[in-house]
């Protein structure tokens, strides 16, 4: 079994969508039962799949390197392989994703937003599930890049044929402001290739290889990464696609785009930008910084504008991607494990919070918070899950939001020696208001929903009703991942550490102690 | 008697290679037998005719793949005519290419009662010039191929004869076809003139020697410009979407695919044949035409309402993908070849897909508006998912092939690693977002809108002839994104070397 997943255990659980999505596509429209099970066959496959891969891995117990490599031959005459592994940054990501999905599956079993049609809406989603497994998996350059495009198209008509009234300009909006960002990282991808001159286009070998660039080169291929990576988390000021997108998309669009999607670009900082280029990053962390604080408290404010409910969560999340980005700029093994940690946390409850948007808009059939209200008096059992999930958004200690925010926070006191130490503190005292700010949208829009009596339009109405069975089966796990997470999140932790010292501190310390420098002027 | 016929007017058979010239041969003789078939069987011969040139097509592939077995390079006329590598893989592609075109015509041309034997014979008379073209490595020679690819072609794009709109099409096309040839024929003179000979070898010693003779300037820069308007590169482009709009469809497609390769085949052979030592010229020019095309053609195309025209204005915007590579040529070499053919390979296959969609579809809306393709999803699911593939195949999404393409003129002009290389580079990166814009365009219609009300939407009729064309170009396209080395086996800088 061991070696047959050390083999096999990557490719498979990445093809496998694909193969359920083609299995589909040649079942007519109409046998909609059929669709469902093969759709929630092949996720649930997939996610047997990654709890081998996780006790294999535990077993291995090799948490700081890559494992279950795969190697082989892809394009060679431009050197790109077909390559893929995980270490202890990707594998909680990878699981995260494995873990959504089904739980998609499940939820939208029995509502399928208009124009119904579920074996074209699952078959992107297995489509968007076997780019996303595949873009943590990656570890070549070019691969990665062909997977974190396969997702575009997906979501794209995800939210364009099952979304809201502006469904068109948000689904377009989307896709251009990724697609601009993914071309010039395609640019940043060929220079680094060439200027490197290693031949390779290999994640594990780039590192070394591209010591030698000139420092001034390396801040420009930076650059182009920082787009990419930065309009996918979405950093302050490219953030203006999320709110549209995430508001017009289905319940099930928003979950994945904030679960997985918004997750590619802070991953690709950590996996690829700083451990190739850690000089550059350097150069460019002060900015990137600051970015994200403006990103936290830029984010909080607009909650604090929204009527719309799944736009307050939207905003939230360039609030908590903002911690995110703190972390890693702090460009310390400690800010990076809180950041990694941040983007599974805020992956289970953001995408917790969009089910729950989801729910309250099929019940009432509107967002606007002025005219919600009383969820508790008409469905107590939602109304607590949303009250729990928002006391995990902003940050309580002992519920996985914690974990993320806190020591983002801490690491930025004490950032890496190349880093100023006023400029990272003055980051820590606005992202520490930034936490304030999170509390109070989170309870006004919590007291707005769910407390108080509900409105006259809906106080007899039959929609509104509590939890259904498929809801609660889609939520259960994430819900008690983000207890468990909270209370031992040394469970989480124990994975990244050795990955985050391995692949990122080994660099950065180099940085640090001069040996980068060395090694260019030494060229 | 006759034998010494040769000895009195002082002419010498020079030597022959048959199985070098078996591919045109072949073709030659296909076109003489559908001609003849119209002449003996009259209208009865109709029924035949596509088959026959089909079949014909397929047979000619036969000495190709010949050719490429036996692996040698061979030259003929003291290096006017060579069968390489590089002549080789042009010459499968335009004989494909050619089929995929008969593919799409069948139904069209029989069903649209147009002259049939004419048309196939027409065809097969431009692809004889595009298959010589690949082979061409002299001035006279490259001139005779292009006036045979695009004689026949002015013909073609005005076959719907009833129709005004054809007829502007061919009349437009050949008047700007002449003056570009005339341009063209200029310049040649002007370096036949200097170099006092033809060959493409011969004149590249001459124009390189350190020479700053300004018509050596000026011959170069009329001869590429006279192929820009073949390739319809801006600004020489402005023939292109009236002739495409009014032309057959099936002919529009062997424009768009087939002559616009055979201009970037010359183009090729002019470079880095022709004038390798002299990027300095060529490469400002080639890359004024690059960033131009790309970016007036994808500016253009945001406007279109005819599904026909946008394709014309993103083929600008694509020839200006095309033209990179080869803007930097002189920094980079034989990897500029192979981006080019790599990039013509893929659009081949996507660019013909797409239109054989617009084809099948074109026989239910009787339209060419894109808003014709609205709720195209809720009926034609199939044709939806193909020509979505194919639009964003064309805007470089992967997996499909089109990434890969747009990926070898990005490696190629950052390769270069010179100012202009970078800045052609970031320039192509805005452009790609730009075209997608209208890619989309087309699939937010199809995918995102309801059906408008007075459509038909019964299941749509696919002949044979088409579902064929389109599961070679999907299969293909799809291919070359998830596994490009079957293309890069044949583009490999290593293999596709001109001297």
């Amino acid at each position: 079994m061991g070696e047959f997943l050390n083999d096999w255990g990557l490719s498979i659980p990445t093809f496998l969508p694909i193969i359920g999505a083609a299995v589909m596509m040649l079942i007519p429209k109409d046998r909609e039962q059929l669709h469902k099970l093969i759709a929630l066959a092949t996720t649930v496959a997939v996610a047997v799949f990654g709890v081998l891969l996780l006790i294999q891995f535990v077993d291995n117990d090799n948490y700081g390197a890559l494992n279950f490599v795969v190697d082989k031959g892809w394009i060679d005459v431009i050197d790109s392989r077909y390559i893929l592994g995980v270490d202890g940054i990707s594998l909680p990501l990878m699981l995260m994703t494995m873990l959504i999905v089904p739980l998609c599956v499940i939820y939208s079993w029995n509502h399928f937003p208009e124009p119904h049609n579920p074996k074209a809406f699952l078959m992107l989603l297995l489509i968007l599930e076997t780019g996303m497994i595949g873009t943590f998996a990656a570890q070549d350059l070019i691969l990665f890049f062909v997977f974190f495009e396969v997702v575009l198209l997906p979501m794209y008509f995800m939210i364009g044929v099952w979304g809201g009234e502006n469904r068109r300009y948000a689904s377009i909006k989307f896709f251009l402001f990724t697609l601009l960002g993914s071309a010039l990282m395609l640019v940043s991808f060929l220079a680094l290739y060439f200027l490197a001159d290693a031949g390779t286009f290999d994640m594990r070998l780039l590192p070394e290889a591209a010591a030698g660039i000139a420092k001034s080169s390396q801040v420009w291929v930076f650059g182009g990464m920082f787009l990419g990576f930065g309009v996918k988390v979405p950093m302050f000021p490219f953030h203006t696609w999320l709110p549209d997108a995430h508001t017009e998309a289905p319940t099930v669009g928003s979950v994945i785009l904030a679960a997985v999607l918004l997750k590619l670009g802070t991953y690709g900082f950590v996996r690829i930008a700083i451990p190739i280029l850690p000089e550059a990053a350097a150069e460019w962390a002060p900015f990137i910084g600051l970015l994200a604080v403006i990103g936290i408290i830029y984010g909080a404010l607009g909650c604090l504008a929204q009527r719309d409910l799944k736009r307050l969560v939207a905003f939230s999340s360039v609030a908590h991607m903002g911690f995110v980005m703190l972390g890693i700029a702090t460009l310390t093994d400690f800010g990076i494990n809180a950041a990694v940690f941040g983007m599974v946390a805020h992956g289970l409850i953001t995408g917790m919070l969009f089910f729950l948007a989801g729910s309250v808009k099929e019940r009432y059939h509107t967002l606007d918070m002025s005219r919600l209200g009383g969820l508790l008096v008409q469905a107590p059992r939602m109304g607590w899950i949303l009250g729990f999930c928002a006391m995990a958004s902003l940050g309580l200690p002992g519920l996985a939001g914690f974990w993320g925010e806190f020591p983002a926070i801490l690491a930025s006191y004490n950032p890496a020696e190349v880093l100023a130490e006023e400029t990272f503190r003055s980051y820590m005292v606005i992202a520490a208001l930034g936490t304030v700010l999170a509390a109070g949208y989170l309870l006004w829009m919590l007291q707005k929903t769910a407390f108080g009596n509900p409105r006259e339009e809906f106080a007899n109405d039959p929609h509104v009703h509590d939890a259904t069975v498929s809801e609660y089966l889609a939520w259960a796990p994430l819900l008690i991942l983000i207890v468990v997470l909270g209370v031992y999140p040394q469970l989480l932790f124990g994975a990244t550490d050795p990955a985050v010292v391995n692949s990122i501190s080994e660099c950065l310390d180099s940085v640090t102690s001069g040996a980068c420098f060395d090694a260019a002027a030494g060229k | 008697m006759l034998s010494s016929l040769p000895s009195i007017v002082g002419f010498v058979r020079p030597d022959i290679d048959w199985h070098a010239v078996a591919p045109e041969l072949t073709l030659l003789g296909v076109g003489a037998v559908v001609t003849l078939l119209d002449i003996v069987l009259l209208e009865r011969g109709r029924a035949y005719t596509s088959a026959l040139a089909g079949i014909g097509l397929l047979v000619a592939l036969i000495p190709i793949v010949t050719l490429a077995a036996d692996g040698t390079t061979r030259e003929m006329f003291g290096g006017a005519f060579v069968v390489d590598d590089f002549a080789l893989i042009l010459k499968a592609m335009f004989i494909v290419v050619a089929y995929i075109v008969v593919l799409l015509s069948t139904n069209y041309i029989a069903e649209g009662d147009y002259w049939e034997n004419e048309y196939y014979g027409l065809l097969l008379a431009s692809v004889l010039g595009m298959v010589l073209m690949a082979s061409a490595r002299d001035l006279v020679t490259i001139f005779v191929a292009l006036e045979l690819l695009s004689i026949p072609a002015y013909l073609l794009a005005a076959w719907r004869k009833a129709d005004p709109k054809s007829n502007e099409a061919g009349l437009k096309y050949y008047l700007m076809g002449v003056f570009a040839s005339a341009i063209m024929l200029y310049g040649m003179s002007l370096l036949f003139g200097l170099a006092g000979d033809t060959r493409l070898s011969v004149i590249s010693e001459t124009v390189s020697g350190g020479s700053t003779n300004p018509v050596i300037t000026l011959g170069i820069i009329f001869v590429i410009v006279g192929f820009a308007f073949k390739v319809s590169g801006f600004p020489f482009h402005t023939w292109a979407p009236d002739t495409y709009e009014g032309a057959p469809t099936p002919v529009t497609a062997f424009l768009a695919v087939g002559s616009k390769a055979a201009g970037f085949v010359a183009l090729m052979q002019l470079v880095h044949a022709g004038f390798p030592g002299r990027g300095d010229v060529y490469q400002p020019l080639l890359w004024i035409l690059a960033v131009g095309s790309m970016t007036a053609g994808n500016l253009i195309a945001l406007r279109q309402e005819n599904i026909v025209r946008l394709m014309a204005y993103s083929g600008v915007s694509q020839a200006g993908f095309i033209l990179a590579p080869l803007a930097v040529a002189g920094d980079i070499g034989g990897e500029a070849l192979s981006a080019v053919i790599t990039y013509v390979l893929i659009y081949a296959a996507m660019n013909l897909g797409a239109f054989a969609v617009i084809i099948t579809v074109a026989r239910r809306t009787a339209s060419g508006d894109i808003s014709s393709y609205a709720g195209l999803f809720r009926y034609a699911p199939a044709m939806t998912v193909l020509m979505t593939i194919f639009l964003f195949s064309l805007a470089g999404i992967p997996p499909l092939g089109g990434w890969f393409a747009k990926f070898a003129v990005f490696r190629a002009v950052v390769e270069a690693d010179t100012g202009w290389g970078y800045s052609l580079a970031a320039i192509a990166a805005v452009n790609s977002v730009i075209a997608l814009f209208y890619y989309a365009k087309v699939a937010r219609m199809m995918w995102f809108e309801g059906i408008p009300e007075e459509a038909d939407t019964s299941a749509l009729r696919v002949p044979p002839s088409l579902v064929a064309a389109l599961g070679l170009t999907a299969a293909a396209t799809l291919l070359f994104g998830i596994y490009p080395a079957v293309i890069t086996h044949f583009t490999d800088g290593t293999l596709i070397a001109l001297p």
